[in-house]
């Protein structure tokens, strides 16, 4: 066999199967942005995927619970209420008023199932500085590394 | 002080646009006072830049709290070393951190090289003087640190004001690594200009040979110790104060600075080809670029908050910026290349499959294809948006699914290259070579198997972290054998010497060991367990072999903040090991909470303890524990590459060919007390 033809071969063998790995891997982890007014318009198929949706939280709307945070979004005039049942404590920066990005499920009574939360807390100081910003949003996710 | 700052600042511009302009034009009439003076000009901009920066830091020190970025970054109290860290706390003050350590790089540039390479060096203080110009404006007309303190008054007009105190430097950064893992990142990403400047310079100018490789390896190197101690210390600072638990979560900012590390580890090992072998010249080229753009990118993602923030786009005008910059750079860097591509044709073919040039063909092709993935997915919001409607992110299966093969084939290739003979290797030479690297590699990971290690990378995973540490430990001890045999020194001794004959190739290695560390410690995540508990008054928990008792609970005002306490014992085997002191900070002035973790860190394992706050039902503090095995290894390798890179950094030491019992000239010392000795092997890095 030709020298080029057994580069290319092992080329063609590498990227092939790390492409295959990304689409599975996108097809797990994939999640749809949504803001809280689409979210009441979407039909049963889009309600189905994992959904992200990014608010603020409504001042003194936090209840917790044992095993879940309630809490409700509040965003272009619509409200949400969300139930976190994630296994991660919550941010430091979760407040009332912060911006907070929720990860997770629409129920079909509308309440939203959160199993991540983010939040910045957006009123006390400006977007987060760069790498800086890497404190200033904090992740409830767990380390997958 | 703010007038002389921001007027220092504008002056630099001016500087910098006359760098631009009268550089170009000393390159077409080639009249040596015009390129005396756009040099001059061009240190002119640094020392403005550098008087810019320091005018700042003193608006900091002296409380001028009349300025708008000192009253949102900083405070009276606010401790000195914090105080320095203010400066980059904020998006003004990071774009101007960011010229300021371009400038540092541009003046030591044009310093090093005033005399010297005079057909090349007008073309590289063009190109700086562009990436200088383009911050420059950022940090005159869009995001001026030095802006007063204004409110709108009664009329409508605006007022300036003063405060008596700032706002304060938000609790979150006020730790030791916020005043040392920024400027680490920054220096990373402003270090790959000065290859990237020579790369475009050398190819505008037809410069000839890889004289450009040989000028910009220190920069680069250095621009990549770095870019590399900034994510490590990221990914700690993330560890140890965030409280989750981890180190890395692929979010868009910790991606953004891993883009240019990878595409610049891939230049760093194929410069390589190109100087030993004159091939892929048009990569190199390009990756140079990519690392560049990607630098640039990684400015911008983390500035304007395009993919990670709520409101998308909406935040900071400073994104449309920096788009157009990237657009201009690719604009010129495609015009460069179509212009003179047929100076950068390749003089050699590989010959085969299992040689040196194959190794490193390999290794750039899965650098290259983790970044393609990493920065796909951190990008895929802001595409799929594009081209769908539908703003569609991915998550950590994904990055993992890719980047856990791809870095454990890496791996693979770190211990199999660099023992590959250029062009073809002989079955012989493979069987000497790796028969016990490959052999110990493979006893190790059965030993592992039999005693139920059955994560299959992680076995995987350790089976070439051995493979590849004792190719390393046979190099090492090979040559240190041959020098022992003739100078009669220690085995330790000669690998010293050995490293000092080769810096970079020695060096290298030593930043293989550290790669090698830092994948052990990643593949303990894979065995991390994590447990809480609401916790009465001695009680107690069990994580792995600790016990954790609750001993008391207390809360206990501070300066600026209040502070809920755990106080827990450690015991293991029922044996008490030590106090831990998980805490949470309630800050007063703004209103935030800050998590302290206590981490208890062994080569084997952290036990990371976290309070979770009160149980809202019972009242009890909740307690949040970790065990995540081989973590500290990350931090261990991290130093190793440091240390590795600053190895390869020094010159070699000189090896001198004398005669055999010729007879020393007394007065002829050499430099150090070294021994003259003829080289022993030809160093082929």
């Amino acid at each position: 066999m030709k020298k080029q033809a057994k580069f290319g071969i092992g080329i063609v063998v590498i990227i092939v199967s790390l492409a295959s790995l990304a689409w599975m891997g996108y097809g797990e982890s994939k999640t749809y942005y949504h803001t809280i007014v689409e979210l009441q318009t979407l039909d049963s198929a889009a309600r189905s995927h994992r959904i992200r949706v990014g608010g603020t939280v409504e001042p003194g709307s936090i209840r917790r619970y044992s095993g879940r945070v309630d809490f409700v979004l509040e965003g272009e005039g619509k409200k949400l209420p969300v139930s976190y049942v994630g296994g991660d404590p919550l941010p430091d920066t979760f407040a009332d008023k912060a911006q907070a990005l929720v990860e997770g499920r629409a129920t079909s009574e509308g309440r939203f199932v959160a199993e991540h939360v983010q939040a910045k807390c957006a009123s006390k100081y400006e977007a987060a500085p760069g790498v800086t910003g890497g404190a200033a949003r904090k992740s409830s996710q767990p380390s997958t590394m | 002080m703010d007038l002389f700052g921001s007027f220092a600042l504008l002056l630099a511009f001016v500087c910098a646009a006359y760098a631009f302009v009268g550089g170009i034009a000393a390159i077409l009439t080639r009249h040596p006072l015009l390129v005396k003076s756009t040099r001059q000009a061009g240190m002119a901009t640094c020392c403005l830049i550098f008087l810019a920066t320091f005018s700042l830091e003193y608006l900091f020190f002296s409380d001028n709290f009349s300025i708008a970025y000192v009253v949102s970054h900083s405070n009276r109290d606010l401790s000195t070393f914090y105080k320095i860290a203010a400066l980059w706390s904020g998006q003004e003050g990071s774009l101007l951190f960011w010229s300021f350590l371009l400038a540092i790089y541009v003046f030591s540039v044009l310093v090093t090289y005033r005399n010297k390479n005079g057909e090349l060096m007008p073309y590289v203080g063009v190109v700086m003087a562009g990436v200088q110009i383009f911050f420059l404006m950022l940090n005159n007309f869009v995001a001026s640190p030095f802006k007063a303190l204004a409110t709108p008054a009664a009329n409508g007009a605006l007022e300036y004001v003063t405060r008596a105190d700032g706002n304060g430097l938000t609790p979150l950064l006020q730790y030791p690594e916020m005043v040392i893992h920024p400027p680490n990142l920054y220096s990373g990403y402003t270090g790959f200009t000065i290859p990237f400047a020579f790369a475009l310079g050398a190819l505008l100018a037809r410069y000839p040979g890889e004289k450009w490789i040989h000028l910009t390896r220190k920069w680069t190197m250095i621009a990549w110790m770095f870019q590399s101690c900034g994510i490590l210390l990221g990914a700690h600072w993330a560890y140890a104060v965030l409280g989750w638990g981890g180190y890395w979560g692929w979010d868009p900012v910790e991606n953004a600075s891993l883009l240019p590390w990878l595409t610049g580890t891939a230049f760093l090992h194929s410069v390589i080809m190109q100087e030993k072998r004159g091939m892929m010249k048009v990569w190199n080229v390009w990756l140079v670029f990519c690392t560049f753009l990607l630098c640039i990118l990684g400015t911008f993602l983390t500035r304007s908050g395009v993919v990670s923030s709520v409101h998308a786009f909406a935040q900071s005008s400073i994104g449309s910026w920096f788009v157009g910059f990237i657009a201009i750079i690719l604009l010129v860097c495609f015009g460069a290349y179509f212009l003179n591509r047929d100076y950068l044709k390749s003089e050699n073919q590989l010959d085969s499959i299992v040689s040196r040039e194959s190794s490193f063909l390999f290794n750039n092709l899965l650098l290259l294809v983790s970044c393609i993935a990493v920065l796909s997915g951190t990008l895929f919001p802001v595409f799929s948006e594009w081209i769908t409607g539908d703003r569609i992110s991915v998550g950590a299966p994904f990055f993992n699914k890719v980047n856990i093969p791809t870095g454990l084939l890496l791996l693979f290739l770190t211990g199999v290259g660099p023992l590959l003979a250029w062009r073809k290797t002989s079955t012989e030479s493979l069987k000497r070579n790796f028969g016990w690297p490959l052999g110990t590699g493979l006893v190790a990971g059965v030993v592992a198997f039999a005693l139920g290690f059955r994560e299959f990378f992680s076995l995987i995973c350790l089976i070439l972290c051995v493979f590849v540490f004792s190719t390393i430990g046979l190099e090492f001890f090979r040559g240190a054998k041959v020098i022992r045999a003739r100078s009669g020194a220690s085995l330790l001794a000669s690998a010293i010497d050995l490293t000092m004959r080769n810096t970079r190739r020695y060096g290298g290695y030593i930043v293989h060991v550290g790669m090698v560390f830092v994948f052990i410690g990643l593949s303990g995540a894979a065995f991390n367990r994590d447990t809480q508990k609401e916790m009465q008054l001695g009680q107690t928990m069990q994580i792995g072999p600790y016990t954790l008792l609750l001993q008391s609970f207390d809360t206990k005002p501070e300066k600026n903040y209040t502070a809920e306490r755990m106080i827990v014992e450690v015991l293991r085997d029922n044996k008490p090991l030590m106090m831990l002191y998980p805490e949470k900070r309630k800050f007063s002035t703004t209103d935030q909470n800050g998590t302290m973790v206590a981490i208890y860190s062994t080569l084997r394992e952290d036990l990371y303890v976290v309070f979770a706050g009160m149980s809202p039902d019972t009242q009890l503090p909740v307690m949040h524990a970790y065990l995540n095995p081989l973590v500290k290894w990350i931090w261990l390798g991290g130093v190793f590459v440091v240390f590795g890179t600053i190895v390869a950094l020094l010159p070699n030491r000189r090896a001198v060919l004398v005669l055999a019992g010729a007879p020393q000239p007394a007065g002829q010392a050499l430099p150090h007390g070294l021994t003259p000795s003829v080289t022993l092997r030809e160093g082929h890095d």
